[in-house]
């Protein structure tokens, strides 16, 4: 098969400003978007900027927009788009410009210190943990977070409203916690925290997030909605409330 | 003062490399006490670990209860044709265990055994099923609940951080100079003791399954610290990347196919590793396809089939049938699985192996066979260490993890390079605590070195005309995958040393446009002078072990040597000048020695 011409257009600049730069590049058969902007790099632009690390999508460093849709760019085919086409490539908008397609994505890295660590029961007499495998499926659904943070780029309470970012998790961390919350061997309980510190009522459940997410984690389905059951269930539940009154219990 | 110029800050261990050895070499050295710092060259998280698939090899006997720690020392030894350094081999079999079982205890879901234990699978080389496992992406379990541990644990993280020289005081360590790539400013580590955790060299070659970051960094501030460097013959080729198409070449497929029943085959349907089957071997791998797969439900009456020997003799296999014009459509071999299990297994085993041929390269491998040939993916040979401190042949510098030696012999098993960095990773952040701990005194910056340091990365920038630094990258891979692939021959080698020196001369003239912030080409041309080193390193070598063992074959010299089976071949560089020694290796005690020669 033989290599098509494409116009890559790379969003080029800085946190004080920038302007779009067009690239012809020739473009072989199998290759992703990761690929062509390599290309761009080697050969025609040394210094731009672009952020990856294992281009097989599984570390989630490369998350881009390309033409308009946040995707790991190293898992973007570029026989997705028609030969000849201009593919526009921008950095995730949710998060502050570093340089060209790299941004600063440490609010990721701050929610994380800020969730509570897993607390784990005490083993069994034989020093080890049963589990059975029914137990942890929906856990390890979680655990798939290549941390791309593609959700947290296209969730609209931080993109459109950035002063959400101060009270607010996001998708990626909401996981996280679901992650913790139905642990078998976890005996922390972070609902509080989720209500109060973490913005978990100001999702809508657009289910942005679970559309991008490059390892089909059921974001909105399998870990906020049952988050924010488990919130409902603990604070505005009547019944509930009653008994946490009679009993003293939390 | 340096501290007046440039941004310094002082630790008493420093880690450089937070992948599975560096994650688990801090959090060992911050629980010991000791002031610590996790020094990573991409993001927090994104480490080459995170791309490990097949599982982590212990010795817990959940599956067949007869493993145990002298078993998997056996396997170890044999695996790497009895080079290894046997008193990490112990340690590694014997400890191995307890850290898998940590991790658990730190948040870690293996998939289960019917009865709750944590379920181990097969894999080359190993007696038993002993991978513990989380699909295929065990490696990303693994980072994951070692970087939330070190997060709990407050251990300082400096990320998109990367150490350009480990720095000297007299013949003492006494820190390391360092660049953030988001300014492209230079910042001092000052640190009585110093951890490398960098991992590998696999982006000295063309095709690989390594990641951006794996430029041989730590082997060589080691070698340009003085420390020893052994074993850098000895590479391992994968046997099975993904060859098509040719953007994905390289690409890691794991192991964990064939533990999980996949086989071989050439383009004539031939099930072709039956005709591989090496002596050291012979008495123990199936002779037959029908005892072959036999084996995955019944140990008692069959022996294991010969698509799971160690990767070394696999990846040569396929080599011999490529070559002999036996080869699929794009140069590789098959890779079947779907004729062999139900697709709701293959999905449910193997869900990132689905899902990888399914979007880069369209192959739905529940359906056919996937097409795959040998990729470059880990590096035996490393930083010369003691076996039970991971100390470095000069003071203060401790290394685990690929870039230390020694424990894998000529060739390392899958499963084993998890393990590896968990044992040797914590047992390092203890030495280097005690070590750094137990110092009196602070440690001096020399700023002169600094300052000569900074003015020769920033040269560059300055040069009006010069290289592209991503062309003399791409002709180094290209040499090495050509010259020092596979399989090696002394006319060739000689003639890649001819051109890693006139590729060196190259690097110096290198140029490197715009400034320096977040600028991948200048990144590049810094990194140009580890590959370049390490690639020296590796081919003279190979040229000084006129035998074949494990990952490194001679075609002059096609058999073991039983002089070379008792030598390390050590690096080291003194004055500018890189000298190559043949040294003996460490004798192995007589009751170890027994476990080898036991049949079973």
């Amino acid at each position: 098969m033989a290599a098509s011409e494409y116009t890559m257009r790379i969003w080029r600049g800085d946190a004080s400003g920038g302007a779009f730069c067009d690239y012809r590049v020739s473009v072989e058969p199998g290759m992703v978007v990761l690929d062509a902007i390599h290309r761009v790099q080697a050969t025609q632009a040394n210094d731009l900027a672009v952020r990856w690390n294992c281009k097989a999508g599984k570390c989630g460093s490369c998350s881009a927009e390309v033409n308009g849709r946040p995707r790991l760019t190293c898992m973007t085919r570029m026989e997705l788009f028609p030969p000849g086409e201009t593919i526009t490539v921008t950095p995730m908008r949710t998060f502050p410009l570093i340089r060209d397609l790299v941004t600063d994505v440490s609010f990721n890295f701050g929610t994380a210190k800020q969730v509570p660590p897993f607390q784990p029961k005490p083993k069994e007499p034989d020093g080890t943990y049963r589990m059975q495998q029914e137990d942890i499926d929906r856990v390890q659904e979680f655990h798939k977070c290549i941390e791309c943070f593609l959700c947290q780029n296209v969730c609209h309470v931080i993109r459109d409203h950035p002063e959400h970012k101060k009270h607010f998790a996001g998708p990626r961390m909401f996981v996280r916690y679901a992650a913790l919350e139905m642990h078998p061997l976890d005996t922390d309980n972070r609902l509080e925290l989720l209500k109060e510190k973490m913005g978990l009522e100001l999702c809508n459940i657009t289910k942005c997030c679970t559309e991008v997410c490059p390892e089909s984690i059921h974001i909105t389905d399998n870990a906020i909605i049952p988050l924010k059951e488990r919130v409902v269930d603990a604070y505005y539940d009547p019944l509930a409330r009653v008994f946490r009154k009679l009993t003293g219990t939390r | 003062m340096v501290e007046n110029e440039y941004e310094t800050h002082e630790f008493d261990v420093i880690v450089i490399g937070a992948g599975g050895a560096g994650l688990r070499a801090a959090i060992e050295s911050s629980a010991q006490g000791a002031r610590t710092a996790l020094i990573c060259k991409s993001l927090f998280g994104k480490a080459h670990t995170v791309m490990a698939e097949g599982g982590i090899a212990a010795a817990l006997g959940n599956v067949y209860p007869e493993d145990n720690w002298k078993v998997h020392f056996r396997d170890t030894m044999r695996g790497g044709k009895f080079l290894n350094n046997w008193r990490m081999a112990q340690l590694h079999a014997q400890e191995a265990p307890t850290r898998v079982l940590e991790l658990e205890e730190w948040g870690a879901l293996f998939d289960r055994t019917e009865d709750g234990h944590i379920l181990q699978r097969d894999f080359g080389g190993h007696r038993y099923a002993r991978l513990a496992h989380v699909g295929d992406r065990t490696g990303l379990e693994m980072i994951r609940t070692l970087q939330q541990r070190a997060v709990r644990q407050g251990i300082d993280v400096f990320m998109e951080c990367t150490i350009m020289r480990l720095l000297t005081d007299g013949d003492r360590l006494s820190g390391a100079l360092a660049y953030w790539r988001e300014s492209g400013k230079f910042v001092v580590f000052k640190a009585k003791a110093i951890v490398l955790a960098t991992g590998g060299i696999g982006k000295t070659y063309k095709i690989t399954s390594n990641s951006w970051e794996y430029t041989g960094d730590g082997h060589s501030l080691a070698l340009w610290a003085g420390a020893d460097l052994i074993d850098m013959e000895f590479v391992q080729f994968h046997p099975t990347g993904m060859v098509w198409p040719p953007s994905v070449r390289g690409i890691l497929v794991t192991e964990g196919v064939r533990g999980d029943g996949g086989t071989l085959k050439n383009a004539q349907g031939e099930r072709f590793m039956f005709k591989y089957i090496p002596e050291l071997y012979r008495a123990e791998t199936a002779e037959t396809a029908e005892e072959a797969d036999r084996w995955f439900t019944d140990r008692s009456a069959a022996r294991r089939t010969p698509d799971l020997l160690p990767r070394d003799e696999v990846a040569r296999a396929i080599n011999s049938e490529v070559k002999a014009g036996r080869g699929s459509p794009h140069g590789g071999v098959f890779l079947d699985i779907a004729t062999r299990r139900d697709p709701e297994y293959i999905k449910r085993r193997l869900p990132s192996m689905y899902h990888q041929f399914k979007e880069l390269a369209g192959v739905d491998i529940t359906q056919e066979p996937m097409e795959v040939g040998p990729t470059c993916h880990y590096a035996m040979g490393g930083v010369r260490v003691d076996a039970d401190t991971e100390a470095a042949t000069i003071q203060g510098l401790y290394a685990a993890g690929e870039v230390a030696g020694g424990m894998h012999g000529a060739n390392r098993l899958g499963g084993n390079s998890l393990s590896d960095l968990l044992v040797f990773g914590q047992r390092a952040g203890l030495a280097a605590a005690r070590y750094a701990l137990g110092l009196t005194g602070g440690v001096r910056i020399d700023a002169h070195q600094v300052e000569t340091l900074a003015r020769e990365a920033l040269e560059p920038f300055e040069r009006s005309d010069g290289e592209n630094p991503y062309a003399i990258h791409q002709d180094l891979q290209e040499c090495m995958q050509s010259l020092v692939g596979i399989i090696r021959i002394e006319g060739e080698l000689k003639q890649a040393v001819d051109k890693i020196v006139a590729l060196e001369d190259r690097a110096k003239k290198v140029r490197v446009e715009g400034h320096r912030q977040y600028n991948p080409g200048w990144h590049l041309a810094l990194d140009l002078k580890s590959l370049l080193a390490v690639s020296k390193c590796i081919t003279l070598a190979a040229l000084e072990r006129k035998e074949s063992r494990g990952g490194h074959t001679r075609d002059d010299y096609p058999k073991s040597d039983p002089h070379f089976a008792k030598i390390n071949v050590v690096l080291r560089q003194k004055k500018d000048q890189l000298g190559v020694a043949q040294e003996p290796l460490p004798e192995m005690p007589e009751d170890l020695r027994q476990l080898l020669e036991e049949k079973k």
